[in-house]
This record gives C-alpha cells, sequence and structure tokens, in this order.
C-alpha cells in the first residue's frame, strides 16, 4: 500500500470533539447558519425565479406576523401558528423520553392516529348518550389507551425477543393509517367525503375559549412541556432512563431492570401521542382523516433531536419550524412561479444550515499544521 | 434560567389567548368599489393537479373577462379537508374578500361554519350539496351538468365501436373476448368511488354509447380514490384483459388512458375516453376525447353577480345550453364523421329533443329503494331524499332536514335540477359493478 509511507504523518483535515460551548459561540454560529442559509436561498430564488429575495422572505414572515388587516387578524394567524406549534411540539415532548432512552420511536405518526381514531369513536358512539364530562373523560381515555398500546407493542417485543424498534415502530404507522382509513369509509357512508364529526351536536367539540376551539390544546401542551421537562430532569424514572440511554450495560450494573423501564417509556411516550390525537381531533379538526397527524410525527422527530430533549427548547424549536412551514405556503399562495415544492426547498435550505451548525459546535476542524510546505 | 424561561413561554401564551378574545367579525358593509373587490380561493390542490387547475384556470379566466387584477384573486391552495380550511376561509374572509370559492367536496362543512360568521361574505362550496338545505343564505353550491358532457364523449365510444364492428376490424373472430355471452360489446368504466356522482356519470357516458351502438355491456370498476395513477392503470388493464374495448374514466389520472394507449400498441383493440383534460398526450393512439368542466362560465357568473350586488344562485348547474361542459379536442382514433354527429347530438341536448335519462332509453330490473317501474321495466318515478345525513353512527342521521323529491318528468330523470350535484343514482341494465377488491 503506497500510503504505508504516510504512517504517522497528520492527516490534512483532522476533526476532534470540542468541549461544550458556551452561549455567546452558540448564538454566533447559529446567526452565521442562519444568515449563510438565506444567502443560499435567495440565490436559489433569483436563479429560478428572478424574483426579489427579499419580497419572498417578507411574504415568508407573513405566514405568522401579518399586519395589514387589523390586531385580531394578527392575533388569530399567530394564534394558528401557535395552535400548529402546540401540535408539532406535543408530539416531540412525546418522543423526548423515548429518544433519550435511545429508542428509535419513529412510530409517533401512528401513535397519534391511534390516539385520534379512538377519540372519534367515543365521540361517533357516544356523542349522543354521555354526558359532556363523561364524554370527554373517556375520550381521554381512550386515546390515551390506544396511543399507549400503540407505544407498548413494539417495546414489549424489542424489551422480550430484540426485534428492531426502528422497523417495528415505524410499520406500525401503517396499520395505524389503514386502521384510520378503513374507518373514515365506514363512517363516510354515501358521501364523497365524511366532514366534520357530530356536526349537528357538536358533542366531543372543545368548547369555543377566546373564540378559538384549540385553546384548550395551548394550555393542555403547555402543561405537559412542563410535566415531561420535570420528569426526565429532576424524577428517579426520568434519571433511569438517561442512564439506559447512555449504556444499558451500565444501567444492569445499577441495577436498573433495564426491560422494565423500556416499556414504561414507550407507554408514556405512546400516551402524551394519543393526547395529541385527542386534541388534534376534538380540538382543531373535529374530523379524521389520514391526515390528521399531517406528517409531524416525522418531523418532531428533527424537533426532539434538535433540542436535545429539553422540552423548552422544543417550544422554540417548534414555532420555527411552523413558522418556516405557515411562510412556505404563503409564498406558494403568494406568487405562481414558486410552488409548494420550491417553498418547501426554501425552508429545508433554512433547517439543514440550522442543523448542520450543530457539527461546528460539537466538533472543531483544525488544519494541518505547515500544509503549505508540501504545496 | 429555564424556570425563567418556562415562566416566559407560559406567560407569552397566556397573554396571546386572552389578547384574541376580542370578536373577529368585519365591518365592511354594502357594496365594494372594482378596485378593492377581492376574491377568495380555497383548493385542495395546485397547478400540478388536474382538478385543481381546471378550476384555477377558470377563476383566471374569469378575472380576465371581468377585469380584475391578478392582486385582486387571494389563492389559498393545498388547502385539505381539516381545520385548515376553516383557517384559509376565515382568513379570506377578514382580509376582505366578497366571494369565496372553495373546490374540494369535503371542504363544504367547514365552509358552512365560517360562513354563518360572515353573514355579508358569499361562500361557495364548489360540488357541494348541502346549501339549499342550511338555511345558510351567504352559503352556495355549485357544479356542471357534467353528465351531458359524459353522454355526448358515450356518443363519440359509441361512435367508434359502430365503425369497428361495421368495417369488421371487431368481430367475435378477431376478438372473441370483447364480447360477452349475449353478443353485446364489453365497454369498461374505471370510477373513483360509487357515489351518485360518479353513477350518474358513468349512466351517462353508458347511454350515450347506447345512442349510437344499441348492443354494448359496460363493467365499471372503482379504485376509492379520486387520483391513484397506479390503481387507475390496472383497473384499466383487467378490464381491458377481459375484453373492454372503451375505457372511459371518473378518476383524475392519467393512468387508464396511459394503460390502455400500451394495450392498443400491442395490437389490441382498445381506445379511452378521458375526463377533464385532454389524454391525447398520454395516448395519442388511444385517447378519443375527454368530457370535460369549462368551469370559468360559472366563476364569471358568479364573481359578477358578487360585483353588482346581487345575489348567486344557491344550485347553480348548468351544461351545454350555457356552454359549460363540453368535449377536448377528437382524437385521430375517432371513426369518420364523429364531429358531425356530435355537433347534432350536442344540438339535441341544447333543444331539449335529446334528454340524456330519456327513461325510455333504459331498463331497471333490480329492486332499488325508491324507484318504480312499469311492466316493461321502464322507470316511472324515483323518489330522491335530498337531505344530508351524518353515517357515522352506524344509521343515518339527518344533520340537515331536506324534501323527497320526484325526479322523473316528461319521460326523463331530471339530473342536477332539484340540487346542483347529482343525485342520479339508479342501477339501470347493462352495467354491472365490479366488487371491490
Amino acid at each position: 500500500m503506497s500510503n504505508s509511507t504516510r504512517i504517522g504523518r497528520e492527516p490534512l483535515i483532522r476533526i476532534s470533539k470540542k468541549d461544550v460551548a458556551p452561549w455567546w459561540q452558540k448564538a454566533v454560529v447559529r446567526v452565521v447558519a442562519l444568515i449563510a442559509a438565506l444567502v443560499i436561498d435567495a440565490i436559489f430564488i433569483y436563479l429560478f425565479t428572478k424574483m426579489n429575495p427579499l419580497d419572498v422572505f417578507s411574504t415568508m414572515f407573513k405566514g405568522t406576523f401579518v399586519f395589514d388587516y387589523g390586531t385580531t387578524f394578527f392575533i388569530n394567524k399567530l394564534l394558528r401558528t401557535l395552535r400548529d406549534m402546540a401540535t408539532l411540539l406535543c408530539i416531540a415532548i412525546a418522543l423526548a423520553p423515548a429518544f433519550k432512552m435511545k429508542f428509535w420511536n419513529i412510530g409517533a405518526e401512528g401513535q397519534v392516529l391511534m390516539g385520534g381514531l379512538a377519540t372519534a369513536c367515543v365521540m361517533q358512539y357516544f356523542g349522543d348518550s354521555l354526558h359532556t364530562p363523561a364524554l370527554f373523560m373517556l375520550m381521554l381515555t381512550a386515546s390515551i389507551v390506544a396511543g399507549a398500546v400503540w407505544g407498548f407493542l413494539p417495546a414489549f417485543f424489542n424489551a422480550k425477543w430484540k426485534t428492531n424498534e426502528t422497523l417495528f415502530t415505524l410499520m406500525m404507522n401503517y396499520i395505524a393509517i389503514d386502521a384510520v382509513a378503513c374507518m373514515t369509509n365506514i363512517w363516510r357512508g354515501d358521501k364523497s367525503a365524511m366532514g366534520t364529526i357530530n356536526q349537528a351536536t357538536q358533542a366531543g367539540w372543545f368548547p369555543n375559549i377566546f373564540n378559538q376551539r384549540f385553546t384548550l390544546n395551548l394550555f393542555i401542551v403547555a402543561a405537559l412541556m412542563i410535566i415531561v421537562f420535570v420528569y426526565l430532569r429532576y424524577s428517579k424514572q426520568g434519571y433511569e432512563i438517561s442512564v439506559v440511554g447512555e449504556s444499558e450495560n451500565t444501567a444492569k450494573y445499577a441495577g436498573i431492570n433495564v426491560k422494565k423501564v423500556v416499556i414504561r417509556t414507550m407507554i408514556i411516550s405512546g400516551a402524551i401521542c394519543g393526547i395529541c390525537g385527542f386534541m388534534t381531533v376534538a380540538g382543531k379538526d373535529q374530523a379524521i382523516s389520514t391526515a390528521t397527524a399531517g406528517g409531524y410525527g416525522f418531523t418532531a422527530i428533527i424537533v426532539a433531536w434538535m433540542a436535545k430533549f429539553n422540552t423548552f427548547y422544543m417550544a422554540i424549536i417548534s414555532f420555527l419550524i411552523v413558522f418556516l412551514e405557515h411562510g412556505a405556503s404563503e409564498i406558494a399562495n403568494t406568487y405562481g412561479g414558486l410552488n409548494d415544492y420550491a417553498a418547501s426547498v426554501i425552508t429545508a435550505v433554512i433547517l439543514f444550515c440550522l442543523i448542520g451548525s450543530e457539527f461546528f459546535l460539537n466538533y472543531s476542524i483544525k488544519l494541518r499544521k505547515g500544509s503549505k510546505k508540501e504545496a | 434560567m429555564k424556570k425563567l424561561l418556562a415562566i416566559l413561554m407560559a406567560l407569552t401564551l397566556v397573554v396571546c389567548l386572552c389578547a384574541c378574545s376580542s370578536d373577529s367579525s368585519t365591518d365592511n358593509g354594502g357594496g365594494t368599489a372594482k378596485a378593492d373587490f377581492k376574491v377568495g380561493v380555497i383548493t385542495i390542490g395546485d397547478d400540478t393537479e388536474g382538478y385543481t387547475k381546471a378550476h384555477k384556470d377558470g377563476i383566471r379566466a374569469a378575472a380576465k373577462t371581468l377585469g380584475l387584477a391578478d392582486s385582486q384573486i387571494i389563492w389559498k391552495e393545498n388547502i385539505l379537508e381539516n381545520a385548515g380550511c376553516s383557517d384559509a376561509a376565515d382568513e379570506l374572509a377578514a382580509m376582505g374578500c366578497k366571494v369565496i370559492f372553495s373546490n374540494s367536496y369535503g371542504h363544504q362543512t367547514y365552509i358552512a361554519e365560517v360562513a354563518k360568521k360572515y353573514s355579508d361574505v358569499t361562500f361557495v362550496s364548489m360540488t357541494g350539496d348541502f346549501a339549499a338545505i342550511s338555511g345558510i343564505s351567504n352559503f352556495k353550491n355549485a357544479f356542471t351538468s357534467v353528465y351531458q358532457s359524459r353522454y355526448i364523449s358515450g356518443v363519440v365510444a359509441g361512435l367508434k365501436l359502430k365503425e369497428l364492428t361495421e368495417k369488421g376490424t371487431l368481430t367475435k373472430e378477431t376478438q372473441p373476448g370483447s364480447f360477452d355471452k349475449n353478443g353485446n360489446i364489453k365497454v369498461g368504466y374505471v370510477g373513483a368511488f360509487p357515489f351518485a356522482e360518479v353513477v350518474s356519470g358513468y349512466t351517462a357516458f353508458y347511454l350515450g354509447i347506447k345512442s349510437v351502438c344499441e348492443n354494448v355491456a359496460m363493467q365499471v370498476t372503482y379504485t376509492q380514490s379520486w387520483f391513484d395513477v397506479e390503481k387507475e392503470g390496472a383497473a384499466a388493464e383487467a378490464l381491458i384483459a377481459d375484453g373492454c374495448v372503451i375505457i372511459g374514466q371518473h378518476a383524475d389520472s392519467t393512468g387508464a388512458p396511459a394503460a390502455t394507449e400500451a394495450a392498443n400498441k400491442k395490437g389490441t383493440i382498445a381506445y379511452s375516453v378521458g375526463y377533464n383534460v385532454s389524454m391525447l398526450e398520454v395516448a395519442p393512439n388511444a385517447a378519443l376525447t375527454s368530457a370535460t368542466n369549462n368551469w370559468s362560465v360559472y366563476y364569471t357568473y358568479a364573481i359578477k353577480a358578487v360585483m353588482d350586488g346581487k345575489a348567486v344562485d344557491t344550485n347553480w348547474a348548468k351544461g351545454y345550453a350555457e356552454d359549460a361542459v363540453s368535449i377536448t379536442e377528437l382524437g385521430t382514433a375517432c371513426a369518420e364523421g364523429t364531429a358531425a354527429a356530435v355537433e347534432a347530438a350536442v344540438k339535441g341536448l341544447k333543444d331539449g329533443t335529446v334528454k340524456v335519462f330519456d327513461t325510455s332509453k333504459f331498463t331497471v330490473s333490480t329492486e332499488q329503494a325508491g324507484v318504480t317501474v312499469d311492466a316493461d321495466k321502464h322507470v316511472t318515478s324515483c323518489k330522491v331524499d335530498l337531505s344530508y345525513y351524518d353515517y357515522s353512527t352506524g344509521s343515518p342521521v339527518v344533520v340537515y332536514q331536506g324534501d323527497t323529491v320526484e325526479t322523473i318528468a316528461d319521460g326523463a330523470f331530471e339530473e342536477s335540477v332539484h340540487r346542483s350535484a347529482p343525485y342520479f343514482a339508479i342501477r339501470i341494465d347493462g352495467i354491472t359493478e365490479n366488487e371491490i377488491k
């Protein structure tokens, strides 16, 4: 081998793990990443559409913040962003314990759908017979159980027979999607679309609080954010999760029942996803479809990872992602030349740069000293 | 630090919530100057999807006719049938749109809710079916009489069959599989769902063929989806394999014409009749024509009515008489004399001498709810319930109560007269529905 002569020589580029970066460094790297993303986007926009990138960016901003139509409009638009952020955040919160345990739960989409489906079933079949408080309790319980079961199954098989949890949870999504498709086909009857559930009676719909049906969603997620934060950070179970995540052997050595922790954590993860399904069906859509989770089950994985399982950071990142998403559809609606796909490219570049910048926070790159001499 | 952040987050949420307690009603009243006039449009897809593109083209043409600038039309694309639809409608109304259209059937329940909030804005749910019975006066439905153009596209297909048999190209010897045991020529149809809209369409298509070529039998295969290239292609392939010579469609993709073209190239006698757009691009040899809508007719009418401060029809359904429907360019495969025959048939529809669902032209042998037949099996009465139901709890629950109407008048079924959305759902003799897989 010719490179045997190079043994002992330093490589041209050396990558080494860094200590935790100070906050100002983190801020600088992220701002630079954002600027870089915007520049790349600007080039992309100009090259492909010949439009003024600044106009496009300001349109994107209007996906969430609109000042042109008065305060009510501004608040409503912002609230819709917060509502979608709450949905995304709720799933990310649900994923956090599982991912922290290094259990790759790719099945949030399905767990949310099952929670939603359970809620929808209760609304359909008990909407007329139960009183409102009992109905809501049953909806909530059913959704938690449904989500928890969808989380429990892959965990149980993993703990018992070492099945691959990534594939297992992923496949459970398709079962959930088809279960929802099947039920909506039945419920639809002679119509070509199902419409809202209990349209006439509004049974099981969240109450209108401050003029919005989804107000409760925001409170539920805010509460979950705090509870899961405390659970992961200060509880014994939260500690067990992080030990199992760091090293299963260490956990075993420390006397932690790994199987029990895995199953328990996935039940919690699935249950929170179930709650998300509950509030999406009862609070947001008042309907169910295979698009109820809207792909957020997968997007939430990015959120959970980017935030390093800190639920408060998750809130910020969820907001950013939903802001970008709403901005993208605003762009697509405003400009004929930039359809949904082009708008998605713009947001993808931003996410790519932000996630990519993490690399520079975790690792430092050193060039070989004196490399010039060799040139 | 983190606790502070938590408190801040919670506070922000609370403040935001309290701030929105003021009501979001509009204070605009009366007429709007033309330059301020705004139209809102909610679509299920965008220009890359045929159904939505047809609607968008219609709106763009209407805007041009009425002299509206691009900025006066506000689009909300890729809006699913969920809360996103209410958001979009609410936003468009708050932005000052005086008329708001949505193009997918499933949008209507959401649109109706928003319509209640903005009584001075006209909301139109295209293809919707409960505006008249909902009691919401500013909520409207519209649909074209597309069954008429399906009938005409059937005429085109019938002429082709006639030519094929008369010239001896299609006989029991050349393609034996294409005749059933009674000697009828087999025709296939790829439909989306077993709903009235589809039943009405394929029956019109079948009767169009039959008006030219008497001995035909049709099979319908459902794909259970409005748009699925693969399923529609597979359904067409199966129908062709069974011997079907013509493949009609009521689904939005090019799957069926493409499959027909492939079979045609291999030497099978198979031709396609498409929907919405001309299929000549994907099936230059096999495509005869497509049944289509000219949505601009409706959009021009509705936008102009709102601009002039007039009421829009609660149920609008127009066909050939107003040029709201048509067939696309005839393919080279069409039989000689097709153009002239089509013109004659269209003239007949316009002056009323030809009726698509003429009860003397079809028979019904199976027992069907609300349908009465005479000794010759011709329909004498068909009662249709126009109520809007919720089917989800097992037994249908009325959401909006509608009348049950007699739909047979002057020897024909009156389609799209009592409501714009189709309600012809009689299963007539000669058409079989393949079991749903």
